[in-house]
């Protein structure tokens, strides 16, 4: 062992034609610059759209039937919610790729890429709408029992007291307790990664594993990603349910 | 209690045929027997005031009568045809029964103007412009068109309620309940609400009105209803029953009240 090897190669002379062993900065900027983390979120943030606006439709539904008068919808909405929230999103998410497709055979699109980003999008979309619906209940709680009675007293049905006085401002007053669900579903896309759809998380363990000498680095740009994705979420949902409250 | 002078201009005009008739109506909240055997007959352009004590079960009563709450027995008939069940028939019926409640319930999120429209456009399949027109006037009618775009919650409680009873009027209901509409308004706020409930009558509505305003009973009921404990204890033309009550109840009940 010479003194050489307590030198940094760093600061050695690049004119021998040897390979540059680079400061940190460089190793870190060339690492990201062979890796296409951008699109990687890309593809979280794609996730969170299509099963956020499905979760948000199928959560509805839920909130109406577990609300409704009819006791069969009740009993369906409530079971749905137990049976979907206490399950593991992992084991939903390989549940629909390894069980329905797997299984089952059942194919949302054409090639292995576009049916697991699909079948990831509906197992994020069925958990997360259990946990939509629970968010709208709460916001049905808010509205006082006297607006469904005034509604129901001018002649309205079941669908218009729901539609047009209970549901309106329910969401207005859930919009907190939904953005909630929202920032929980941009994280938990990162479990589509147990459905093979390759995603931010599938990027960082593949360049952890490439690159060892910058795992700290590689882990905290992911993780401040997600806060980047995030952060404005919880600041949009604070203020909108501010705006937004009904005025009693 | 409003100060409204004691002219019974109303009672004077002839009655029609039978409108709501209840008959052996019972009802119980739990162990509670809140509604006992109740008859009582409302006939078309007839003003009833309920009164009794609080618990006395008139609330309920009222309530009974669009079916926001159930009954356990008897029959309770509108126009002849007896209260539906559930479904089209009893939002149809409700259409015909128009409701006033002791906390206005607006539509929180709906303007003062959309309050009004919402029924005759979703119920009864009015145009809108039809219906914009005719809430427009109602509201006129009840001293707030000037108050059509704002919220409810930007209005007084008196203002409010008098939407409250335009926004039952859109529907043209044949009878109009009325559960203790002033009872959540401030003393100088009152007597806006029952000058339009006194006109109501004197327009021919037909009208059952919980409250404890005597003097709304004396000016424009045709009948005081005394409840207690469940049960009609009894019933009078207004000026006998404050004058003369029959029951020892009555008795006591006037006398708490009227005494200030």
């Amino acid at each position: 062992m010479t003194d050489d090897s307590f030198t940094d190669d760093s600061f050695t002379d690049d004119s021998k034609g040897e390979p540059v062993h680079q400061g940190y900065l460089d190793d870190v900027s060339t690492a990201f610059a062979d890796y296409d983390v951008l699109g990687a979120f890309w593809v979280n943030i794609q996730l969170t759209v299509y099963a956020g606006l499905i979760a948000l439709v199928l959560g509805t539904v839920l909130a109406v039937m577990r609300i409704s008068p009819v006791p069969s919808l009740r009993w369906a909405g409530t079971t749905y919610v137990t049976l979907l929230r206490n399950t593991p999103l992992t084991i939903i998410i390989v549940g629909c790729v390894l069980g329905l497709w797997g299984q089952l055979g059942v194919s949302l699109g054409t090639g292995f890429q576009q049916n697991f980003f699909r079948l990831a999008v509906l197992g994020l979309a069925v958990y997360h709408a259990a946990f939509v619906c629970e968010a709208l209940r709460s916001g049905v709680n808010t509205v006082p029992t006297g607006q469904a009675e005034a509604a129901r007293a001018i002649g309205l049905n079941f669908g218009q007291v729901a539609g047009l006085v209970i549901l309106p401002q329910a969401f207005r007053g859930a919009v907190a307790p939904l953005g909630n669900v929202l920032i929980a579903l941009v994280k938990n896309s990162t479990v589509a990664a147990a459905g093979s759809v390759a995603e931010a998380s599938v990027l960082m363990k593949e360049m952890i594993e490439n690159r060892p000498d910058i795992i700290l680095t590689i882990f905290v740009v992911f993780a401040l990603g997600f806060v980047v994705l995030v952060v404005p979420i919880g600041l949009a949902t604070t203020s909108l349910s501010r705006r937004l409250a009904v005025a009693r | 209690m409003a100060d409204l002078d004691v002219t019974p201009d109303v009672t004077a005009r002839p009655l029609g045929d039978p409108l709501v008739v209840l008959s052996h109506v019972n009802k119980h909240f739990g162990d509670l027997h809140v509604l006992k055997d109740i008859d009582l007959t409302v006939h078309r352009g007839e003003v009833v005031v309920v009164i009794g004590p609080s618990g006395s079960g008139k609330s309920t009563l009222c309530r009974t009568i669009n079916r926001l709450e159930t009954i356990d027995s008897g029959t309770i008939r509108i126009d002849g045809t007896e209260l539906p069940e559930e479904g089209k028939a009893l939002a149809r019926l409700r259409a015909d029964v128009g409701m006033v409640f002791q906390s206005f319930n607006l539509f929180a999120h709906k303007s003062v103007l959309e309050n009004v429209t919402l029924g005759p456009t979703k119920v009864k399949g009015m145009s809108r412009a039809d219906a914009r027109t005719k809430a427009t006037s109602l509201l006129e009618r009840v001293g707030v068109g000037n108050q059509a775009d704002k919220l409810p919650a930007q209005l007084s409680g008196g203002q409010q309620q008098r939407v409250a009873i335009a926004r039952a009027l859109a529907m043209d209901p044949q009878v109009m309940l009325f559960d203790e509409p002033t009872s959540a308004l401030d003393p100088e706020m009152i007597n806006e609400v029952l000058d339009v409930m006194v006109s109501l009558a004197r327009e021919g509505m037909t009208m059952i009105v919980v409250t404890h305003e005597m003097g709304f009973a004396r000016r424009a009921a045709h009948r005081v209803v005394f409840m207690d404990g469940g049960q009609i204890v009894e019933e009078a033309d207004p000026e006998t029953f404050f004058t003369a009550p029959r029951s020892d109840r009555a008795r006591d009940f006037l006398s708490k009240i009227l005494t200030h």
